[in-house]
């Protein structure tokens, strides 16, 4: 039987994510993902050059309400995020890791640009691994402590977010400033995405420096329709749409353990412990197949799974760097 | 949608001034605009007045070349006046025209297959433009025949139906867009299909108006290309939104900015 073989236009863009000694940084190690011009892992009709990368998200404050399952790895760490990030590291692996400024959250300490410098200097120091840097989602406190980390980490090239359409100015002016790509977040919405990417071109910002975010739901909550979103906005970027044909990023672990599936203790459903991280593989394998091509979780051993599915999946043609 | 700029063409005054007295600048000019309002491709006409025609298109293409990087659509009836000027192109080109006629069938189809060239044939023959759509779908059929014949893919083709002007020919409008459905069955891969869409205003009082109606209609018929006025931002906007609105592109605020700049990226 032959095999049916699309041809795709467009290849979507590739994204670098750290800067070494030779590209100025300090990082000992890249990650690049992009340049797909098939859709996920169909190996045998296009190029998929970089595998998907998995990065470990690290908070820069103990949080107060933290799932015990995930405790059990970073409780003794969790109170130095240089050490929360060496530990993702040197025990579990990580090659990319993603630095969440909680702390900046009015909710929470409400800190401001010196605690953010701070949280992203000893990250730095601890590992040598590329980041990502992430506001705490509030507008004003996104512009005050991504500013503060994009200077911080000027010539690191890391990726920096999120931007939205309310609010992207400050943050792609101060990510462009210090050399790093950006994230675009819309609300599961394929015409939003594409409205915010060329906002963020407006600005000056290459298309090679773009991340999508097109926000998720977890398994269960509403990830099919997150799947559809994002399998449109390939699918479009591969039939020529430049300002959707970005690498796309999926906050797994922010989607996976806030639902009851992974935190309520219910027997009928089996061990709490195991599930969640069950929860998170399952709904992480599922955004690889839409078209993820940047995973940000959390528990260890989910990691491990999700990385032996990319392996599987990816073949022999596995290239790039990868958790 | 493949816009093909009208406005390097002898027919215009100060176009036939530039090539009579070779001012470049002119040309550049014309060219760049065109490019920039939307033109992907830009029709190269030396119009009648030249002495010398394929002097006059040898300078208009190189002129051209040296501002812009698209494809030219070279537009003569004669044999030479092509050679001239698909010597010198350095994208892809496209023949603007054959008609369905055998003798300039076998002269230009295997000019295209040497040159590699893209071709417009026009629905009409010896006895003129069919007052039908099977009549001009009839005639759409030979032309592909004919590149078929001499190894040119089918959609390589881009015909014709041939839009005549609405005040002297109101009842065609109808029959050239019913043309349009038909002719994209006739082969696979399909023609594209293409109107010189300034035509159907031809004396007209709101031209632009027409032109940008009519054009609409035809998109949503399945034409795919146009000769036209890319300096005409609204007959542009509309080609976008047409395009938009049969789901093509996917819709965003900026879709209008967003097209141009895709349209730049691809070049």
């Amino acid at each position: 039987m032959e095999i049916m073989k699309e041809k795709w236009s467009t290849p979507v863009s590739t994204v670098t994510i750290g800067a070494t000694k030779e590209d100025g940084g300090t990082r000992t190690s890249k990650i690049v993902v992009g340049g797909e011009t098939t859709l996920p892992f169909l190996t045998f009709e296009g190029e998929i050059p970089h595998a998907p990368a998995i990065a470990f998200e690290v908070l820069d404050m103990v949080p107060e309400e933290y799932p015990e399952a995930l405790k059990d790895y970073y409780g003794d760490v969790m109170h130095d995020p240089g050490l929360w990030a060496k530990k993702c590291v040197e025990q579990y692996g990580a090659k990319l890791i993603a630095l969440k400024l909680l702390s900046a959250h009015p909710d929470q300490k409400d800190s401001g640009a010196e605690e953010a410098k701070k949280a992203v200097r000893a990250v730095l120091n601890a590992v040598s691994v590329p980041l990502i840097i992430l506001g705490p989602g509030v507008h004003n406190k996104d512009n005050e402590v991504l500013d503060a980390a994009s200077q911080e980490a000027s010539g690191e090239k890391c990726l920096i977010g999120n931007a939205t359409q309310e609010n992207y100015k400050t943050i792609v002016a101060s990510a462009m400033a210090g050399g790093h790509s950006v994230t675009g977040e819309s609300p599961i919405d394929i015409n939003i995405a594409k409205q915010v990417n060329i906002l963020i071109s407006e600005m000056g910002m290459p298309l090679d420096r773009m991340v999508i975010y097109p926000t998720t739901g977890a398994l269960g909550y509403g990830l099919e329709y997150a799947y559809s979103i994002m399998e449109r906005a390939r699918l479009a970027a591969l039939m020529g749409d430049k300002t959707l044909a970005m690498p796309m990023i999926c906050f797994i672990n922010a989607e996976t353990w806030r639902v009851k599936e992974s935190k309520a203790d219910n027997p009928i459903w089996g061990d709490l412990k195991k599930r969640g991280p069950v929860w998170e593989a399952a709904t992480a394998v599922a955004f690889l197949q839409a078209g993820a091509d940047i995973l940000v979780m959390s528990h260890p051993e989910a990691v491990a799974v999700v990385n032996k599915t990319i392996d599987e999946l990816m073949g022999k043609k596995l290239a790039g760097a990868r958790s | 949608m493949l816009i093909i700029g009208e406005r390097l063409n002898g027919m215009f005054k100060s176009v036939a001034k530039a090539i009579k007295e070779k001012d470049s600048k002119v040309i550049h000019d014309l060219a760049v605009k065109q490019v920039e309002g939307g033109a992907h491709m830009l029709d190269v006409n030396v119009g009648p007045a030249s002495a010398d025609a394929v002097a006059a298109m040898e300078w208009l293409v190189k002129t051209i070349q040296e501002a812009v990087d698209v494809p030219l659509s070279i537009d003569s009836t004669k044999p030479e006046v092509f050679e001239a000027g698909l010597k010198l192109c350095k994208a892809k080109p496209l023949i603007n025209s054959t008609t369905a006629e055998k003798e300039k069938l076998d002269i230009l189809m295997p000019m295209a297959a040497k040159y590699d060239a893209s071709i417009i044939g026009l629905t009409m023959d010896k006895k003129g433009i069919p007052s039908t759509g099977e009549g001009r779908t009839e005639l759409a059929l030979n032309i592909i025949a004919a590149a078929m014949e001499n190894g040119i893919s089918t959609d390589r083709v881009y015909i014709d139906p041939l839009i005549l002007p609405v005040n002297v020919a109101q009842d065609q409008c109808s029959k050239v867009l019913e043309t349009i459905r038909e002719c994209k069955i006739l082969s696979d891969p399909p023609p594209h299909l293409l109107l010189g869409l300034s035509n159907v205003s031809q004396k007209t009082l709101n031209r632009e108006l027409i032109n940008r109606t009519y054009l609409v209609m035809a998109i949503a018929m399945g034409l795919d290309a146009a000769i036209c006025d890319s300096l005409d931002k609204e007959l542009v906007d509309s080609v976008i939104t047409a395009e938009l609105l049969l789901n093509k592109d996917i819709y965003c605020d900026s879709y209008l900015d967003a097209y141009r700049k895709k349209a730049v990226a691809v070049r």
